[in-house]
């Protein structure tokens, strides 16, 4: 989803990711709400969810991709893409948000849960669907999932924090993999596809 | 794919925390640029209080930069301009979920200190202020948050990127309602950019090798940006950018984002002109849609403006 935020790298990852497996297709930024009746897979960039809730609901777009969702387009949302697939949020700082959701994650997640900026990191994390090696986590302002409802699988905890869950064939990231320059769950990610 | 690597070896901006057997570290290069490519495609708004930060989320800012008067009044007023009030930046930390950004005084490593510490989440060492060091910028390896700079051409902008910034943005002629200045920064950068490419693409390390002494930057950063074929952090348009068409044009010289300043909250139909920078932004590839945009301001509510030309003080030569 071709709006605001990270969306370059998302592409690239996936483009390699696509290559490693031996897929052949296309990756492309969409924008318009024809463009979501095209694809086979969604992913929904870091970047401010607020922005993509405010452009999305301008052209349509987030609903022709509920609409999809519904029928079972495979999504994956990394940080404010997790946030924009939540059923509900709520800021750390600010409390209720009352912004555009598409609402099909079965979770309820807070916003900017680690703090600010300063407090962004990176850690090595356990996902135990990629197997034993640690996957390199990237944290920028990120969310975590406070609860979760039916349906949703837990696919990865940092302490008490849940950052990585999966709801059919919708996977949930508070991190960013595609900074990490670890394509595993872009792989992983098509495997759903 | 834009670099996410340190040139430094261990910048004093690392906080390493060990957490259960794990090592958490803050401050790194990838979580600073990565700052910055999150607001990619995005309207950074210039605000001096609560109301206008809340008018900004609402019209679709990916950030927010507090200041204690926007350009056009920093120049209308003369005197010393500093670093905005702690109180306005936290008054508005609390109110918005957005990123908030704050200018400090280039060279004023103390200004950045206090910012920092308050936990804006991007420092802004701003030509906007009274320059406090007319030798030295601040040395932003050594900051946990990340820095955004100005430049006005290729030079500038890696020597900033050297001292650490982890995004650069045109200087532009802050607070004049008029684009022509970031234009000129924004093409002579590409520019230069393509003239190092095709050095590389030539395989002349000797040319290359004084580009970079012209440039006034090291070989290292050149031939990294010769190679990537554009800058290696993001890079915003800054300086004089008033209208829905403003910021398309800028997206489509090669930004990847824009900051306003005085051009939203100058005008007399902020709210609107907001929201239709934010369109323009995103859809600047689809003329219908700007078109859109541009009719959902009134030119004869713009801010009024200025011609370059014949300003007392040109902002954009401060700091090189």
């Amino acid at each position: 989803m071709g709006f605001q935020g990270n969306i370059e790298e998302h592409l690239l990852a996936t483009k390699l990711a696509m290559r490693n497996k031996g897929i052949e297709g296309e990756a492309s930024i969409i924008k318009r709400p024809r463009e979501v009746d095209e694809i086979d897979g969604l992913i929904i960039p870091g970047g401010e969810s607020t922005v993509m809730g405010i452009l999305g609901s301008f052209n349509g777009v987030l609903n022709r991709i509920k609409e999809r969702a519904m029928e079972g387009l495979p999504i994956m949302g990394t940080c404010a893409g997790l946030i924009m697939m939540a059923k509900r949020t709520y800021d750390r700082v600010v409390g209720e948000t009352h912004q555009p959701l598409l609402g099909i994650l079965n979770v309820m997640v807070e916003r900017n849960s680690f703090g600010r900026q300063r407090e962004s990191f990176e850690l090595p994390l356990k996902i135990p669907v990629l197997g034993n090696k640690d996957f390199p986590g990237v944290f920028i302002r990120a969310p975590s999932i406070k609860e979760c409802y039916e349906g949703v699988e837990v696919l990865c905890m940092l302490r008490e924090h849940i950052v990585g869950v999966k709801q059919g064939k919708l996977l949930g990231l508070a991190f960013h993999p595609e900074l990490s320059g670890d394509l595993r769950l872009h792989e992983y990610f098509l495997d759903l596809i | 794919m834009i670099s996410l690597v340190s040139p430094i070896e261990k910048p004093k901006s690392i906080k390493i925390e060990r957490m259960e057997g794990l090592e958490l570290i803050r401050g790194t290069t990838l979580v600073k640029r990565g700052f910055a490519h999150m607001q990619k495609h995005g309207v950074i708004m210039d605000v001096t209080n609560v109301e206008q930060a809340q008018i900004a989320e609402e019209a679709g800012a990916v950030a927010v930069m507090v200041l204690d008067k926007l350009p056009y009044d920093v120049r209308k007023a003369g005197g010393v301009s500093r670093t905005a009030s702690l109180k306005v930046i936290e008054e508005v930390m609390d109110h918005i979920t957005i990123p908030i950004m704050a200018k400090c005084r280039i060279g004023h490593t103390y200004e950045a200190k206090v910012l920092e510490e308050i936990g804006v989440d991007m420092i802004d060492e701003s030509e906007v202020l009274t320059p406090a060091d007319e030798e030295r910028h601040i040395w932003k390896w050594d900051f946990t948050t990340p820095f955004v700079c100005g430049a006005r051409d290729l030079g500038e902008a890696l020597r900033r990127i050297e001292e650490g910034a982890s995004m650069i943005r045109t200087k532009g002629e802050p607070g004049t309602g008029n684009v022509a200045e970031a234009v000129k920064h924004i093409r002579i950068v590409n520019n230069e950019i393509s003239k190092l490419k095709a050095l590389y693409e030539a395989n002349d390390h000797q040319e290359l090798i004084k580009e970079a002494r012209n440039l006034r930057v090291s070989y290292e950063i050149a031939l990294e940006t010769a190679k990537l074929g554009r800058l290696p952090v993001v890079n915003f348009a800054a300086g004089g950018i008033a209208t829905p068409a403003d910021a398309a044009l800028m997206m489509r010289l090669g930004c990847d984002g824009i900051f306003v300043g005085s051009g939203i909250f100058k005008s007399e139909d902020p709210l609107e002109r907001a929201r239709a920078i934010v369109l323009a932004t995103t859809f600047y590839d689809e003329p219908e849609i700007v078109t859109e945009a541009q009719k959902m301001v009134d030119e004869k509510k713009s801010m009024l403006g200025m011609d370059t030309k014949n300003l007392e003080l040109r902002m954009q030569e401060r700091g090189n």
